[in-house]
């Protein structure tokens, strides 16, 4: 008996298997994809970077061009994502079960939540072009949005989570909403919403460089400007400088994260 | 003595079908300490949250001290709840605070908003926390984080938190249910110097037939919903226990006899 459900999950995995690879051939003869070219340039697309994508003498020169738009988009993310946190924390409150005030402004910060999380942040940004123009305002408001949809989810859960029983206790003693809020609401999911937003900073810092190729303002633009100039080089150095920024928040959140826990 | 808490056929249904209070009428008298026993299910939980409409019941009347409770306005809801202090069986501390703190939320409710949101206390309210904490034997955690202590320990602090209050009664909803033996004397103990020294009235919530026969001054028998007993532990009859418990009293049934000699030896 035994050996038949472990013969029969062997089937079953078999099964999937070959239909993941029949659904793979399908869309490669859909979309004309050939698998074997694309292989066979990858030799082509590494001996070109090689040979254009790094950084030379004359790309090293621009490090303080380079240096001004990533200072200006690392703030930019930060301060989308650390001012998104307080109005996502006003309206998880809303939105969770444990602390809703009332149903309809719940089922609305909820509803406002999924909108603003399910629309991409370059939609956003192409959107807010039509109002703000080309400038950093417009990328600091498409990342703003967007951190704003996600952090009010992330946050509703959270409270959700870690809140019910000690917000029970608090109501059980007569407590008024803003006490319930600051006393236990807050310091028991603090370190979750840091987590959050040290989280929503790091993405931030990787979207802000599509958003700025689309509004252009900050890494983006520059690197958009190099790239469409055939200047490699320097393009080469933009990329560099996103990886180290990007490695550099990484690791400085996760100290903050261990230092918090 | 005088009537505190009064159920007037009280109900409350969940749902379109399901009735977790059944036309539940008790009272209960200043200074008593009074058990609600029955299985889980059985609705002790939701009866004990009607009475400070932590949960709303659907039908009927809840009196405490000679007022309606249902009829309160948002206001009035809160001033009665400062009056009744509630422990919990997963003790419902806020964890990442320390054990002072967490006594002191229990003066939240006589506060503003915002000076309850700064969580800015008086001196004599600390004071009178720190003289509580010690009264539990707790004066040597007054500043550990609330994460750090066992679940005696935290029980203890829910107590705290409910006694700064300065109730008139003691909501306490299985508060031994996830503590070994030890610790739950010591609960229990407690719970029984409040009423009998402080005066005042505790309102308990057990499933462990034993411990309510030893210490409870009276007892009410849930069941499905329904009161089926409202007496004295020592009236208390096997038949009665099989009413309450249903099937589950079969193996309930083996140690009755004996905890029930044990409850009069003590």
């Amino acid at each position: 008996m035994k050996h038949d459900l472990l013969y029969r999950k062997k089937a079953q995995s078999l099964v999937i298997l070959l239909i993941l690879v029949v659904i793979a051939y399908l869309a490669m003869i859909i979309t004309q994809f050939n698998i074997f070219q694309s292989l066979v340039s990858i030799p082509k697309a590494i001996v070109w970077s090689v040979t254009n994508f790094y950084p030379n003498a004359s790309a090293l020169t621009k490090i303080p061009d380079i240096w001004s738009r990533l200072q200006e988009t690392l703030l930019i993310s930060i301060a989308a994502a650390s001012v998104a946190s307080v109005f996502a924390f006003v309206f998880a409150l809303f939105g969770s079960r444990v602390t809703e005030v009332n149903r309809i402004l719940a089922l609305i910060s909820r509803f406002v939540a999924n909108v603003f999380r399910n629309i991409d942040v370059s939609i956003w940004a192409l959107v807010l072009l039509f109002s703000f123009g080309q400038s950093s305002l417009t990328g600091y408001f498409a990342l703003f949005v967007a951190s704003f949809g996600f952090l009010t989810r992330a946050f509703m859960e959270t409270i959700d989570e870690v809140g019910a029983d000690s917000v029970e206790a608090l109501r059980a003693t007569g407590a008024s909403y803003a006490s319930i809020v600051f006393q236990a609401v807050l310091p028991m999911s603090v370190p979750q919403l840091i987590s959050w937003v040290l989280f929503m900073i790091e993405t931030n810092i990787r979207s802000a460089t599509l958003v700025g190729i689309l509004t252009g303002s900050g890494i983006g633009f520059i690197f958009d400007l190099y790239y469409k100039g055939m200047d490699y080089h320097s393009a080469s150095l933009v990329v560099l400088s996103i990886v180290l920024s990007i490695l550099i928040t990484e690791w400085i959140s996760n100290y903050v994260r261990r230092a918090m826990l | 003595m005088a009537t505190l808490l009064e159920f007037r056929d009280v109900s409350k249904r969940y749902g379109n079908d399901t009735l977790a209070l059944s036309h539940v009428s008790f009272s209960v008298n200043e200074g008593e300490l009074v058990s609600i026993i029955g299985p889980s299910g059985a609705g002790k939980s939701t009866l004990l949250r009607c009475i400070n409409r932590l949960i709303e019941a659907t039908s009927g009347e809840v009196i405490f001290d000679k007022t309606n409770v249902q009829q309160l306005s948002k206001g009035k809801l809160r001033a009665l709840r400062t009056k009744i202090g509630m422990i919990f069986q997963s003790y419902n501390l806020v964890d990442r605070l320390s054990v002072f703190e967490n006594v002191l939320h229990g003066r939240l409710g006589y506060k503003p908003a915002f000076v309850g949101a700064l969580g800015l206390y008086h001196e004599s309210e600390k004071k009178q926390a720190l003289e509580i904490l010690k009264s539990l034997g707790l004066e040597d955690q007054v500043y550990k984080r609330c994460d750090q202590l066992s679940g005696g320990q935290k029980q203890r602090v829910g107590i705290a938190r409910a006694l700064v209050q300065e109730p008139r009664m003691l909501l306490a909803d299985e508060p031994i249910a996830s503590l070994d033996p030890s610790s739950s004397k010591t609960i229990m103990d407690h719970l029984r110097h409040i009423s009998t020294s402080l005066g005042i009235t505790v309102l308990v919530n057990l499933h462990q037939l034993d411990i309510a026969l030893n210490y409870a001054d009276r007892i009410i028998g849930v069941s499905q919903g329904k009161v089926v007993f409202d007496g004295l532990p020592s009236e208390l009859t096997d038949e009665t226990i099989r009413t309450i418990y249903g099937a589950d009293s079969e193996e309930l049934n083996l140690n009755i006899p004996e905890s029930k000699e044990v409850a009069r030896k003590i």
